[in-house]
């Protein structure tokens, strides 16, 4: 074994157990702030595993998405969602956990079977190594035009979905007399909508 | 060149790990913001066989780095759409707890 391979093997031990911890972190701590900021580890550390995997370009881009902005945009939703609040024990939750834990278990065993089982066709033809990105632009102009486009006007339309969705509804005009709305009495006096009024919270009073 | 050190099944055991870590977590999380950590979670370990079988089978064409960097894209259109989606369940049920979130169910 050379160094470089032996560098190699090192790298991937650490890279994966750093990853197969910090994700068993991110579903099992309490804390979410935590969990939000162990998964920017995981996903630093799968970056690591494509450049072993001799894909820059990919990695750089999973640094810039996931972790520039998959994981700031998860710290917003908790910054906008932390609220304190106890969750009402559920019945059965054990069990559930239990009950999943077995099934997630049975699903990685075939999965690691089927690894381990299938004849792949090893060794494949050499890895082209740097020339990777390279080749990544040609396949994008040229085969995978369409999807390449495509993409594209999917981020297009989630961009105006999530827009849409998360605004709020504020009427410029009062619906039944035709005046113009006071703002500020309607955000204040907007109480939610779908909550049960036999809820322990009680409904949000008007000021 | 990396044939030899590590084998494929080395990253494909370890993508078996987190997708079942991921499927475990969007089972059993009860806040709603640890769901979508585990979508991202299980996407990951998606991209992570694709890696590895662009490199170790598809050495010369790398369709599995294209095919990768088509599930970051959808995955981050698909972060965005689900965290306004829990915006806005937020703002109207108060609450980020999936359990109560049942107004579908029956």
């Amino acid at each position: 074994m050379t160094v470089a391979s032996s560098t190699q093997l090192v790298c991937f031990v650490i890279l994966s157990s750093t990853l197969v911890l910090g994700s068993l972190a991110v579903v099992l701590l309490p804390n979410i702030v935590y969990s939000a900021f162990l998964l920017a580890g995981v996903f630093l550390s799968v970056a690591g595993l494509y450049l072993l995997l001799n894909a820059s370009f990919v990695a750089a881009a999973q640094v810039l998405v996931y972790v520039g902005a998959v994981n700031v945009l998860i710290l917003f939703a908790i910054m906008l969602v932390n609220k304190k609040e106890n969750l009402a024990p559920i019945p059965g939750m054990a069990l559930r956990r239990l009950l999943s834990g077995a099934v997630c278990a049975g699903l990685l065993g075939l999965l690691i079977r089927v690894a381990f089982t299938t004849p792949w066709a090893l060794p494949g033809p050499t890895p082209v190594g740097e020339d990777a990105t390279i080749r990544i632009g040609e396949h994008l102009f040229s085969d995978y035009l369409l999807p390449f486009e495509l993409a594209s006007v999917l981020l297009l339309m989630s961009m105006i979905g999530a827009i849409v969705l998360a605004r709020r509804d504020v009427f410029s005009t009062d619906i039944i007399t035709g005046e113009p709305a006071d703002q500020v009495l309607i955000e204040k006096e907007r109480s939610p909508l779908l909550l049960e009024p036999t809820d322990s919270a009680p409904l949000r009073s008007s000021p | 060149m990396t044939a030899d050190a590590i084998p494929l099944q080395a990253y494909l055991t370890v993508a078996a790990f987190l997708f079942c870590i991921g499927v475990w977590g969007l089972i059993n999380s009860r806040n709603a913001v640890r769901v979508l950590m585990s979508i991202e979670l299980m996407l990951n370990a998606v991209n992570l066989n694709l890696m590895a079988f662009s490199n170790y089978l598809d050495g010369q064409l790398v369709r599995g780095q294209v095919f990768a960097i088509f599930v970051i894209t959808v995955a981050a259109a698909e972060a965005a759409v689900g965290l306004a989606i829990l915006l806005s369940l937020y703002r109207n049920r108060e609450t980020v707890d999936m359990e109560r979130f049942n107004l579908l169910r029956w």
